[in-house]
């Protein structure tokens, strides 16, 4: 097991420096220093001085790749790709261009993120689940017809106007809630549930749609129909053993989305203010911070690949016929 | 008129000729035609191809560009041999034929059917006072002498936008059940019987319906937002209903574009990664796992920084703002089909694994057959249905995605009609009181239909062609 978990972790190494080369190349090489330089400052009437001071002041006036000028070791150290790149395998993000140390914003929003998305992620697939089960209870009667279509209406609705319809119903409406904002400690739950609400409604239709399909799957197979003859009650049989069964993909499914929960979400966190690594991003994106942007890419990547593991290592422990070598 | 071919304008073209090829390929190969008849049988399916339809046809006509000719300077002037001038003003056959919505702009926002605007003005009386009040429009409801008679005169508008429809649709349903009679050599009263108790193969019956529910909600629109602003007016006074409308364009552009600048790499690399295995899959394997690494957004969003980075140094290579906007929206196809051909790759990588142990693929082999004719003549056609799953399952999916894009800056040009840039428009009228309700609602409605035929229609394509299925349900 152990020396599966090594050799999947030394496969990961070449994909993240994939993923580095690439962002690279995006960031670097396509649009020099230059030009994001020019880019930042105004576009128009922008001297040579004012550029060549931003990049001196943001770590890049390095050349690209190789530096001919130092001496030794630093003639590939004392570089962009070294200073920029390589340093973000150990997780050295260095600062944004508004001067503030990436890593340490990070560790910071990683927690506003995580209070949405852990509820959203337990009672979605609580809800889900059941709802899903409620289905398959009844199926091929009016009221699963009914049901999906009424999954497919709501799968059909951008996420976009979960959110507006949601804040517009709770927080204008009936003044239930604050419509965006965050507090930290306990108080911070106010905030919290509308997002979180919004969350779980947003995904009840392809969620549930998707679970029904698993669980009709497994309802046509054959230990299934010796459940019955065995004389079960139907809600013995879907309870138990089908729903034993279909956990499994289930499982696996929601495990390589685990380690992404720490990216937060982009659009909810934007709409509710709410300061988590999502609207980080998209505060990167808006102020062309390209530093953030390419740290979250990085951690992005390292997140996806661990996901991955993740879900091998799950299947081998809810499904016994799976075997690593 | 001088036509214009934008780079959009291409590819649509392309696909439709691909479409039509396709069609006419699949109409003389049976195992293609059976799976499409039961798609046709089934009556979700062609409600929502009709829906379809009538959101490709708007589509279409938005997709044919030119250039108005100038008027000439002066009728007779010293050398009229000069070449003719054209406005600078790239405009499509839906935008001309449509034209009385583009060019009736109000000051600033309208509620639907308003004849005032919606904030208030100082207006100056006959007798020199002035006063703040809600000003009448400059053309929603101009025709009216007298405000109050609004609602009658919306109800007669209706009704004949309602009467026409419905002769139009008379006429189309009459000619249709005539050619069914003269083919079946029925008398056209039991054709008609037939068709109303929907015992006829095809489902006419559903698929007339939608046709006159399309008609009428057409012609009754299409009275009423001559006279009225149906969906009000933005902050800029345009008329929302000509946005929503222009938009269908952009998210059938999005939705199919972006399948077929994704299909040739994803097809390839994903059969040739199961047929070859070995260390060409190894390569392709590692290529789709890395793309695949990066959240997909950021990529997105780092692709379109770096284009507006290269837009902003070299301006003087576009044009016009029109054919700016439109490589940006190819480009924004290009970077979301490179985010989006993995899962495809891998798909058609699965079924070509399992195909490359079957029977006939092994006699080819044995036979001597090389490998990209096995590639070709073999694997390729028994994958296709898959291609296909997966085109119209992904439809929907990017039509959101626009949305998502566009409200986080980083999806279409600002300057391009799309539902996206509706919604991240209007984001903030919600906060106002009263509450400006008629952008969102515009664009959850013309974004809602669309994506719930697409839906819908997936679905049925699905389950016709996925053996898998058949005969489950």
């Amino acid at each position: 097991m152990s020396a599966y978990i090594l050799r999947r972790l030394l496969y990961a190494v070449p994909i993240l420096i994939g993923v580095n080369l690439l962002t690279f190349v995006l960031f670097f090489v396509l649009n020099s220093p230059d030009e994001m330089a020019r880019m930042q400052l105004g576009e128009k009437r922008v001297t040579a001085a004012a550029i060549s001071h931003w990049k001196q002041e943001h770590g890049y006036d390095r050349p690209l790749l190789f530096n001919e000028k130092a001496s030794g070791l630093a003639k590939v150290t004392d570089t962009i790709f070294f200073q920029r790149s390589v340093k973000l395998f150990a997780f050295d993000f260095g600062s944004s261009d508004d001067g503030r140390n990436i890593g340490y914003d990070i560790s910071q929003r990683m927690w506003p993120s995580l209070a949405i998305a852990v509820p959203v992620l337990l009672v979605g697939l609580a809800i889900n689940i059941s709802l899903a089960l409620f289905i398959v209870f009844f199926r091929a009667t009016y009221l699963d017809l009914g049901a999906v279509v009424l999954l497919v209406a709501m799968m059909s609705i951008s996420g976009l106007f979960y959110i507006i319809g949601g804040q517009f119903l709770m927080s204008k409406m009936f003044h239930l809630v604050p419509i965006s904002g965050y507090d930290t400690g306990i108080e911070a739950w106010k905030f919290l549930i509308l997002p979180v609400i919004v969350g779980v409604v947003g995904g009840v239709g392809s969620g549930v749609r998707w679970y029904r399909t698993l669980f009709l799957e497994e309802v046509s197979k054959d230990y299934v129909r010796t459940a019955r003859a065995k004389g079960l009650t139907e809600r013995r049989v879907l309870f138990r053993h089908v729903l034993g069964n279909a956990l499994i993909p289930i499982l696996t499914g929601v495990v390589v989305v685990l380690p992404l929960l720490f990216m937060g979400s982009l659009i909810t966190e934007s709409f509710f203010g709410i300061p988590g690594l999502g609207s980080y991003t998209i505060d990167a994106i808006s102020n062309q911070d390209f530093a953030i942007v390419r740290a979250m890419v990085f951690l992005g990547a390292v997140l996806y690949i661990l996901g991955l593991l993740l879900t091998d290592i799950s299947y081998t422990l809810v499904d016994p016929r799976v075997r690593l070598q | 008129m001088m036509p214009v071919v934008l780079w959009t304008d291409a590819l649509v073209f392309l696909l439709l000729g691909l479409a039509i090829g396709f069609a006419f390929y699949a109409s003389r190969h049976e195992h293609l035609r059976a799976p499409w008849r039961r798609v046709a049988r089934s009556r979700v399916g062609m409600g929502a191809l009709v829906v379809l339809s009538c959101y490709v046809l708007i589509g279409l006509l938005d997709t044919l560009h030119f250039r108005l000719p100038l008027a000439d300077p002066a009728p007779g002037a010293a050398n009229p041999s000069a070449e003719r001038r054209f406005a600078p003003e790239v405009l499509s056959v839906f935008d001309y034929w449509a034209r009385p919505l583009r060019q009736r702009q109000e000051k600033t926002y309208s509620a639907p059917f308003a004849t005032h605007l919606f904030v208030k003005e100082a207006i100056t009386q006959p007798d020199g006072s002035v006063v703040r009040d809600f000003p009448r429009l400059q053309y929603g409801g101009r025709h009216l002498k007298d405000p109050n008679q609004r609602g009658w005169d919306i109800f007669g508008t209706a009704l004949r936008g309602l009467t026409e429809g419905l002769v139009i649709w008379g006429l189309i349903t009459l000619q249709i059940l005539w050619s069914m009679a003269q083919r079946r050599g029925l008398p056209l009263s039991a054709m008609y019987e037939e068709v109303r108790d929907g015992r006829t193969e095809l489902p006419w019956r559903t698929a007339l319906g939608g046709l006159a529910l399309m008609l009428v909600l057409g012609f009754v629109a299409g009275e009423l937002a001559l006279k009225y602003h149906i969906l009000g007016t933005d902050k800029v006074g345009e008329d929302v209903f000509f946005q929503a409308l222009k938009s269908i364009r952009t998210g059938l552009v999005i939705g199919t574009l972006t399948t077929l600048v994704m299909l040739p790499a994803a097809v390839l690399l994903g059969i040739m990664a199961g047929y070859f295995r070995g260390w060409v899959d190894d390569i392709i394997q590692y290529l789709y796992t890395t793309l695949n690494a990066i959240p997909s957004v950021l990529l997105i969003a780092a692709a379109i920084l770096m284009l507006q980075v290269y837009m902003a140094n070299n301006a003087d290579q576009f044009a016009s703002l029109v054919e700016r906007a439109d490589l940006r929206l190819l480009f924004l196809c290009l970077i979301l089909g490179v985010t989006s051909w993995t899962g495809l790759c891998r798909l058609l990588r699965g079924e070509a694994l399992k195909l490359r142990e079957a029977d006939y693929v092994q006699a080819g082999a044995a036979l001597g057959v090389g490998h990209f004719a096995i590639l070709g003549r073999h694997i390729l056609p028994n994958v296709l249905h898959i291609v296909l799953i997966t085109l119209v399952l992904d439809f929907s999916g990017l039509v959101l995605a626009e949305a998502v894009l566009s409200y986080i800056n980083i999806g279409v040009d600002p300057t391009m009609n799309s539902w996206g840039n509706m919604i991240n428009s209007a984001r903030l009228e919600l906060a106002r009181d009263p509450v400006v309700w008629w952008s969102l609602a515009a664009a959850f409605l013309f974004m809602f239909t669309l994506v719930l035929a697409a839906n819908l229609f997936a679905d049925v394509v699905r389950d016709a062609f996925d053996p898998r299925l058949r005969g489950a349900r």
